[in-house]
């Protein structure tokens, strides 16, 4: 097994807990607004689960910086050019459909990228792993009968997730592509290798997408730059406007 | 004197779950150990959910117990290996859970009967539900709604 760079490992770990860091700020965004009750629930659980599994992702990322820094430091006082989640998380929630499909996609690769981490070499990864892995199972069962439910719903309904799906295809290669740092990881046993994690995600994301009567758009562009920071989407600085306020205003604020 | 690893125990029992206060935080099962280190008495606890909000009031709640009754010298560590399972519920405080009317985690997934009115005839509405530990299911006899306990 190869040695794993501090700086890679670092990276790896920060792109975990900003993707879950994101997407959950983006899901609490519903609260109080879901067409339903029993959505705006259950929305707010996965936002929360997603939260919880942040705090674990980044505070282990802090403790591997090792600057003094913490969980709530990395989440709240780096700015854009230093976040590392995939672009497809920051996408804004638009309607109700293209926030399930996005979940949709996300749990996916994120229930495929847990199984694999729960051998990590790492063991503390591998103990973060095997708590979020039971959560996120709870997420993709859902997400994936509401994509069908919208999909194989009513005229408009199917008309608005295959929209979303329009929209977000494009995002989905970013979330696959290696980059030096996930060869590093693969390499030293730290995660899976992301090539095999797509055979998983295309088998059963195609699954659910023709119970939903919905088709991926052709052809193989990918949106990237969001998971190296070299080019984040024009949505996450104005979300962390939002997010980071309080403790940009109010430094060191508790309560 | 020290109090003993029983006794600690035993007052650990006493704590309610904050959100489901008819079980004790022994018996949902996220005390993971009660050891003396020297003269330092470490507690070991795990978090149901990750992003459980419940998780910190329980910390302090353990404490405050355990200083009510002299033991000053305190640590409480959370741990999270092995995650939390519902295979760690206690037989008493399943049987409780079922007397404050919240069905009981099984591992087919769901429900055995409506808590209320034991029918069978149960359906679920939501695999989310009031806290991140439960989803909300319906008697189709009686027609209320109620929580179960999902399993994890």
């Amino acid at each position: 097994m190869a040695q794993v760079d501090q700086a890679q490992l670092l990276e790896f770990l920060c792109r975990m807990g900003d993707n879950t860091l994101v997407l959950g700020h983006r899901v609490s965004e519903w609260c109080g607004h879901a067409p339903v009750l029993e959505e705006d629930i259950a929305l707010a659980n996965i936002a929360l689960d997603l939260i919880g599994q942040t705090q674990m992702w980044l505070g282990l990322a802090a403790e591997v910086e090792g600057k003094g820094r913490n969980a709530d430091d990395l989440a709240m006082l780096r700015d854009v050019w230093d976040f590392r989640n995939v672009l497809l998380v920051e996408q804004p929630n638009g309607d109700f459909g293209q926030t399930i499909l996005r979940q949709f996609l996300f749990d996916s690769w994120h229930l495929a990228m847990l199984t694999g981490l729960t051998t990590s070499t790492n063991t503390e990864i591998a103990a973060i792993a095997a708590k979020s892995v039971k959560e996120v199972q709870y997420h993709v069962e859902r997400s994936a009968e509401t994509v069908i439910a919208l999909g194989d719903g009513t005229a408009e309904s199917h008309d608005r997730m295959q929209a979303a799906l329009d929209l977000l295809w494009p995002y989905v290669g970013e979330m696959f592509v290696p980059d030096a740092v996930d060869d590093a990881m693969a390499a030293a046993g730290v995660a899976p290798d992301l090539g095999a994690l797509r055979a998983r995600f295309d088998a059963e994301v195609s699954t659910v997408l023709r119970a939903a009567t919905l088709t991926p758009p052709e052809g193989g562009f990918a949106h990237k730059g969001g998971k190296t920071g070299f080019q984040h989407s024009e949505h996450l600085g104005h979300m962390l406007t939002q997010m980071q306020w309080l403790q940009r205003a109010y430094p060191g604020a508790e309560w | 004197m020290k109090p003993s690893e029983a006794q600690i125990w035993a007052w650990l029992d006493d704590v309610p779950d904050p959100e489901i206060p008819v079980i004790s935080v022994v018996d949902l099962g996220i005390v993971r150990g009660v050891a003396w280190e020297g003269d330092t008495l470490e507690v070991a606890v795990t978090p149901t959910y990750s992003g459980c909000p419940a998780t910190g009031v329980i910390s302090m709640d353990i404490e405050t117990a355990l200083r009510d009754r002299g033991v000053d010298d305190l640590r409480i560590k959370t741990q999270i290996s092995p995650p939390w399972t519902t295979d760690w519920l206690s037989d008493k405080g399943r049987a409780k859970l079922v007397d404050y009317g919240i069905a009981p985690p099984r591992a087919a997934g769901g429900p055995d009967s409506c808590p209320r009115c034991k029918s069978k005839a149960v359906t679920r509405i939501s695999q989310f539900g009031s806290t991140p530990c439960k989803a909300q299911w319906r008697c189709t006899d009686c027609l209320e709604p109620f929580d179960y306990f999902k399993c994890i």
